[in-house]
């Protein structure tokens, strides 16, 4: 591997582990608050049809990606409705909201199949985009990337360093306590729940104007329960997450290239090595649960528990 | 002579009376013939099932009110297609396609149960009474991008992405390698497997991967027109897939291999209407129309033009097989010996690579 080979593939990397970091993201808030959201993959895909007819129809990628964020947080407040409203089982309901999303997407996106679409451009930034390795991988993303990274240190500030994420926190881990202090324990919940569902419309909205510019049915490909995971990798932490997706974008992205290679990885067929993602990141998370690290690993103790106020 | 005429006999006779009437007006009303499609992927993957859907399509238009079609798609390879085809089979329907080599067993199992119903299985190799099998020679499609690709590529290196090593995909990677041999013996073939027909994010990113090491032609035998997209944001070439996805790709695409499915679809639906149904194992190609090369795109030079017209026009002569001997295998052993051509039993069970496949 030469080093511009290496520095190819850690652009790919990051392309690879962004859609991960938006929808894993936005769960960790979901599930800080104690509410177990497993519809992220219809979320997504809802968001990346969304952002893609839009930007089709209009001719403008920013007017997609904001229709993909409402589109999402729509989806996001049906499922709010049903869950924190009329108190429905969160896991039925989410898978519900999966295949509702899968459908749904499928149905809008039927217009749309074989139109192609100008990626989203790069952001040059001038000066640090001329470095000579750092420029072509740090600085030479779309607008996306960079909102994932910022999105990444915002909510990772804003669950440590602010009163609302401290009552957000709050909430998760013991509503009924939250509630006799006196804070609205289901208006919470529903905040997180429809910034959930914008990160998921974020993350599909890069998948289809970015990522593959293209709309082809379920073109998510299961991202979204590998962000459920990933959210429990992290130990709901939002560093830590994006370690996580960039591991399991990593790792990915590097089998493939190990097979592209011609060589392959130690001669290991390409079965196992599509395995690697998976693997790597069961033994990261075994390794966190042993070593010094050993930390918080509780989940938020309520979630997936509905509220159900006494008064 | 009296009559005897007991409420049992006149019942009967009522019963035998009105069913005739009513099979008389059948004559007159004819049943539209039920034809079920079982597919692997969505009608929008743009590649596999697009256009098996396209062929359904045409069954719709050419026979009108004479057929009512039903499809299934997103079908997962697996228990749950033995539910699909068993649930068209027992629902009326007279013809059922299958169109993916996973659907094999569940089909077999189904065409046992139901005598009546007539199947096709697609890409498959089992028959029975009721259960014919179709495929495509989309390895002779293979074979005129092959020669297009030895005349175009600079580095000698072709990036092939691929779903699973079954004897069609490696069919389709051999007879790639051989016609490019034929213009450049040094040209080699990387494979990445992916594991899926059908997952656009992991197929670019297998495209990016072979690109970046050095390929600059893309084959694939996965369903999306993602490698080809990257290709184009890369600046090199490649080969669509089962559709023409120069929309996609103006610039990269130099052709695609099309299957075209309607007159197989249309010819077995009469035979059923007219009676005339029996099973077979056919297998047709670039000469009965079934595989289908698209326009060449404007980056496709004159040599390789005329080498592709040179391959495409042998094989649908009949003179010039993909598979001639001598071809040896990567241990050096004789698969097809010398002056021979590869039969369709020795294709349809290759597990072997040619030299210069790296998979």
């Amino acid at each position: 591997m030469t080093f511009d080979s290496t520095v190819l593939i850690l652009v790919t990397v990051i392309g690879a582990a962004t859609p991960l970091l938006f929808a894993a993201l936005g769960e960790l808030v979901v599930e800080r608050s104690g509410v177990l959201n497993l519809g992220i993959e219809g979320m997504m895909l809802v968001g990346a049809v969304t952002a893609f007819a839009v930007t089709v129809a209009t001719a403008s990628a920013a007017l997609g990606i904001l229709a993909a964020a409402i589109a999402g947080a729509l989806m996001a407040l049906a499922f709010g409705v049903l869950t924190l409203s009329l108190t429905a089982n969160q896991v039925a309901t989410g898978l519900a909201l999966t295949i509702f999303g899968i459908g749904l997407s499928a149905l809008v996106g039927s217009g749309f199949v074989g139109i192609p679409v100008e990626r989203l451009p790069r952001l040059q930034i001038p000066g640090l985009s001329d470095l000579p390795v750092l420029g072509p991988l740090l600085f030479n993303h779309d607008a996306l990337v960079y909102l994932s990274v910022l999105a990444t240190v915002g909510v990772a500030w804003f669950l440590v360093r602010t009163r609302p994420g401290m009552i957000l926190r709050a909430v998760g881990e013991s509503d009924v306590s939250a509630h006799s202090i006196g804070y609205d324990v289901i208006l919470v919940r529903y905040l997180a729940v429809l910034f959930g569902g914008v990160m998921a419309g974020l993350g599909g909205a890069f998948l289809s104007l970015s990522y593959t510019p293209m709309w082809a049915e379920e073109m998510t490909a299961g991202r979204g329960w590998i962000a459920l995971a990933l959210v429990v990798f992290s130990s709901w932490r939002p560093g830590r997450l994006f370690l996580g997706a960039y591991l399991f974008g990593g790792v990915t992205i590097l089998q493939l290239y190990a097979q592209g290679s011609g060589g392959g990885f130690l001669g290991l067929p390409a079965q196992v090595l599509s395995m690697m993602p998976y693997l790597a990141t069961i033994v990261v998370l075994a390794v966190i649960a042993g070593g010094p690290w050993k930390g918080r690993l509780d989940a938020p103790a309520c979630l997936g528990k509905p509220f159900r106020p006494a008064t | 002579m009296r009559l005897h005429l007991s409420r049992r006999t006149f019942l009967a006779g009522t019963a035998a009376a009105s069913s005739a009437l009513a099979l008389g007006r059948g004559v007159y009303a004819q049943e539209p013939l039920k034809v079920g499609f079982v597919y692997v992927g969505p009608i929008g993957d743009y590649g596999w099932t697009h256009g098996h859907e396209l062929g359904r399509k045409a069954v719709v238009e050419h026979f009108g009110d004479k057929v009512a079609t039903t499809y299934v798609e997103n079908v997962a390879e697996g228990p749950d297609a033995e539910r699909v085809i068993r649930q068209l089979a027992s629902s009326g329907h007279g013809l059922v396609f299958t169109t993916s080599f996973g659907f094999m067993n569940p089909t077999v199992r189904v065409a046992k149960q139901f005598p009546q119903v007539k199947f096709e299985h697609a890409t498959g190799y089992q028959t029975a009474p009721n259960l014919a099998v179709y495929n495509a020679r989309f390895y002779e499609g293979r074979a005129v991008c092959g020669a297009i690709a030895g005349h175009m590529s600079q580095s000698g290196l072709c990036g092939y992405v691929a779903s699973f090593p079954i004897p069609e995909v490696v069919m389709g990677i051999n007879a790639f390698a051989l016609a490019a041999q034929k213009v450049n013996p040094d040209f080699r073939v990387n494979v990445v497997w992916i594991n899926s027909w059908y997952d656009p994010g992991k197929e670019g990113d297998a495209a990016k991967a072979l690109i970046d090491q050095g390929a600059d032609i893309i084959s694939q035998h996965t369903d999306s027109p993602a490698p080809l997209q990257v290709a184009e944001q890369r600046g090199v070439h490649g080969f669509g897939q089962a559709s023409d996805m120069a929309a996609y790709a103006p610039n990269a695409q130099l052709t695609a291999i099309l299957d075209d499915w309607s007159e197989y679809y249309i010819q077995r639906v009469q035979a059923v209407l007219d009676d005339a149904w029996e099973t077979h194992s056919i297998w047709y190609g670039l000469k009965e129309g079934m595989v289908k090369m698209a326009p060449y795109g404007d980056a496709v030079t004159d040599d390789a033009r005329q080498a592709a017209e040179a391959v495409k026009e042998g094989i649908i002569a009949g003179t010039l097989h993909p598979f001639t001997g001598p071809i040896e295998n990567q241990a050096g052993e004789v698969m097809i010996a010398d002056g021979a051509t590869a039969t369709d039993d020795e294709m349809q069970k290759m597990d072997w690579w040619v030299e210069g496949v790296q998979a």
